[in-house]
């Protein structure tokens, strides 16, 4: 029925197939947006936030796509600045992701906010001197640029493709795509980098302070390294489940292991910043304000030293170790072991610099705080799990996501 | 917004509260949300979202009778003046809409109602956690609204509130005295509600510049040290996180003065 | 964001965030101008209609 619309060359499942699933993924989609109703219209009661616990899921989830996000920019920034030109068989599928996580992001910020309708106020009356200003004005920007990426693969749908203007269009697009992509690594790199400058500049949190260069701390640069490392583990991850998914190879094996290699180089030397970062912390800036290591793992329920190690070698140096090698990255089991703890040890890490920092004490009297999320909170965070869900079916199913799809499996006709 | 009034001298508002007169009566909590419209909930058992500018900790220096002993600490903003004493509160460095500022006029932190659109960035950069959200609109019971104070408007759902030091007195003040023809106000035409509240009289208020002002005289700020106080008993919360408080505490006890700080087990008590 | 919003000062801090924007969003802005500008030209000389992958 709907054959007009799905690229030449290339099989598709049947309809009903395709709609019982968007059915099934949009029935949590409406749980979601019905818990984003309630919050937008009963207010931030309807979450288990306090106040001592201002930043909570929410932020975590911000922080967690906007990293694994960064597959986008960095691929980008790879294919058109360095010139690795076989990434662009996998670049459009990045896109997507990066769209999908961007736009998540900004909705997810959205409700977060006490007074959605004075969200503008960030740009307005901004303050340069808050991260949280430079995080807005960037991702805002970032996501212009993502969705000018997004536009020319919308464009190259076979119905609108056959519009002279569009296709047009979508050529000239690609042509001065390598300027749209290097403002979008510019942008990037700072809005991500502002991301992990929000709990760095913290001075009046020990366990999030870090010291650093100029205005910027050291959490600056380990965010944007890090979710240039971690980014392309997710966007290999996301390829993988669509090929088992779909039960066929989009990406040829030496595209994949291109990206997995960089991925691995850039997590091993990210890993390499992260252990000096953590160990001057530890032995220099908490204890000149009185806290040691283990006050800052200890004397709770949840948080222990196991998450330091988890983060760092379980989800650090085990897929840098695999990544980095040609073995490791040829051995299927290995290679989806490295992506998936890549993703992990990226959301972990914007975890502890989230809800962690929320958690530890600070004045000497008090003591640890611990939260658990209403379900209003969980609803409206898996709500773009199912948005993303929906538009990559949707997305793999229109538009010419895989260029390699038609090589690499040639419908017998 | 650096602009001063050189007619006026640059004052730094200050708060002095002596924990060895400090009853924990609560009198100040009581006072400080009767004069600032500061809404309540109908329970309010569970304190992690309920709002109080002012807020009474207890504290016990954790030894079995004969030798325990308690300690209570009134906390109020304490409208730091941050790394420098140069006006970058860890809060206000972080507003993003500029809805809370640092007047170096009266060394106050100042929060715009209207401006916050409740991103609670400050709430997490403020180690006090003297900064509240408003999770609920407020609701007065029966003709409760016929008492609100006029001079302090009320504030919404999902922005934040803290302590101003009951700067709507300031500005009364400041009124009265040039409708009088003076341009300086004395030190008894501004208190805050808490000091006066006090029956104990453990509160003082004042500016910390002025030489003849109490509150110099009990603590004796060191403006070479961002206004670390010279006087020995007295301390700061949180003095080593460089925040650079305006509120002191005074204690003859040891414990409740090292209470105040963290401290790495078997560091020198004396820190310099 | 704009110089005539009361908060905004001349200091090296706007400048610089603000500079750093304004010339993000004008390459953006300009890019995507001269895109869909040649695309209507493009079209009206003929350009991309009746092609064929």
């Amino acid at each position: 029925m709907d054959s007009a619309l799905i690229p030449e060359g290339v099989k598709r499942c049947p309809l009903w197939k395709f709609a019982l699933g968007i059915i099934i993924v949009g029935v949590v989609l409406l749980w979601g947006v019905y818990a984003m109703f309630l919050c937008w219209f009963k207010g931030l009661n309807q979450t288990n936030m306090n106040d001592a616990y201002g930043f909570a899921i929410w932020i975590w989830a911000d922080l967690a796509v906007i990293a694994l996000g960064g597959g986008a920019f960095f691929t980008g920034f790879l294919r058109y600045i360095v010139g690795k030109d076989e990434l662009k068989n996998i670049i459009n599928c990045t896109i997507v992701i990066g769209f999908i996580c961007y736009s998540s992001a900004l909705l997810i910020l959205a409700i977060d906010i006490g007074q959605p309708l004075r969200g503008w106020f960030i740009f307005w009356h901004a303050n340069v001197h808050s991260m949280l200003t430079e995080v807005a004005f960037c991702l805002s920007c970032y996501f212009a640029v993502l969705t000018i990426e997004y536009l020319p693969l919308i464009l190259e749908n076979r119905q609108t493709d056959k519009i002279p203007f569009f296709h047009n269009l979508s050529h000239n697009l690609h042509e001065v795509m390598a300027v749209f992509a290097a403002t979008g690594a510019f942008l990037s790199f700072f809005h991500q980098g502002s991301l992990g400058g929000v709990a760095g500049v913290l001075f009046g949190r020990p366990f999030a302070f870090r010291e650093g260069v100029l205005i910027w701390p050291w959490t600056f640069f380990l965010f944007t390294w890090s979710a240039a490392a971690y980014g392309p583990c997710f966007s290999l991850l996301v390829t993988r489940i669509i090929e088992k998914i779909t039960k066929k190879q989009l990406v040829k094996q030496n595209v994949i292991e291109l990206l997995a290699k960089i991925s691995g180089w850039m997590i091993a030397t990210y890993i390499v910043a992260k252990i000096i970062d953590t160990w001057y912390w530890a032995a220099v800036t908490a204890p000149s304000n009185g806290f040691t290591l283990l006050d800052f793992y200890s004397g709770n329920a949840l948080y222990g030293i196991w998450i330091l190690v988890l983060e760092i070698v379980i989800c650090g140096i085990v897929p840098a170790c695999i990544l980095i090698t040609e073995k490791g990255r040829k051995n299927k089991l290995a290679f989806t072991t490295a992506i998936i703890l890549g993703v992990v040890g990226v959301s972990l890490n914007r975890w502890v610099m989230v809800l962690q920092v929320m958690a530890v004490p600070v004045l000497p009297f008090e003591s640890w705080n611990l939260y658990y999320p209403s379900w209003q909170e969980v609803a409206t965070t898996v709500l773009p799990v199912a948005y993303g869900i929906i538009l990559i079916m949707i997305s793999y199913r229109y538009l010419p996501i895989f260029p390699q799809e038609k090589e690499l499996n040639p419908i017998e006709s | 917004m650096n602009k001063e009034h050189k007619d006026t001298k640059t004052k730094k508002f200050g708060m002095v509260i002596d924990l060895d007169l400090c009853t924990g009566c609560g009198a100040c909590m009581v006072a400080c949300m009767a004069e600032n419209n500061v809404p309540f909930k109908e329970d309010e058992s569970n304190k992690l979202d309920s709002i109080t500018w002012m807020r009474v900790y207890k504290l016990t220096n954790g030894k079995s009778f004969p030798d325990t002993d308690i300690c209570y600490i009134p906390r109020p903003c304490q409208h730091c003046g941050g790394i420098g004493d140069h006006g970058h509160s860890p809060c206000v460095s972080v507003c993003p809409a500029t809805a809370t500022d640092y007047d170096h006029e009266t060394g106050i932190v100042s929060q715009i109602y209207t401006r916050c659109f409740g991103c609670r960035y400050c709430m997490a950069a403020c180690p006090y956690h003297a900064r509240y959200f408003n999770w609920w609109d407020p609701v007065w019971p029966g003709d409760m609204k016929e008492s609100l104070s006029p001079n302090v408007s009320p504030r919404m759902r999902g922005v934040v509130e803290k302590c101003s030091f009951c700067f709507h007195r300031y500005q009364q003040a400041k009124d009265r005295a040039y409708a009088n023809g003076r341009r300086e106000i004395e030190e008894n035409e501004y208190q805050t509600a808490c000091t006066q509240a006090c029956p104990a009289g453990a509160i003082t208020f004042g500016d910390l510049n002025n030489p003849e002002h109490q509150v110099h005289k009990l603590v004796n700020p060191d403006p070479k040290h961002c206004g670390r106080p010279k006087n020995p008993k007295a301390f700061r919360l949180l003095e080593r996180l460089q925040t650079n408080p305006k509120v002191y505490y005074i204690s003859s006890r040891e414990w409740v003065r090292r209470a105040g700080d963290n401290y790495i087990k078997n560091e020198s008590k004396q820190i310099a | 964001m704009f110089p005539f919003s009361f908060e905004w000062i001349w200091d090296m801090s706007h400048v610089v965030f603000m500079g750093g924007l304004w010339y993000a969003l004008s390459i953006i802005g300009l890019g995507l101008t001269y895109c869909i500008l040649k695309a209507a030209v493009d079209t009206s000389q003929g350009k991309g209609a009746g092609h064929h992958h």
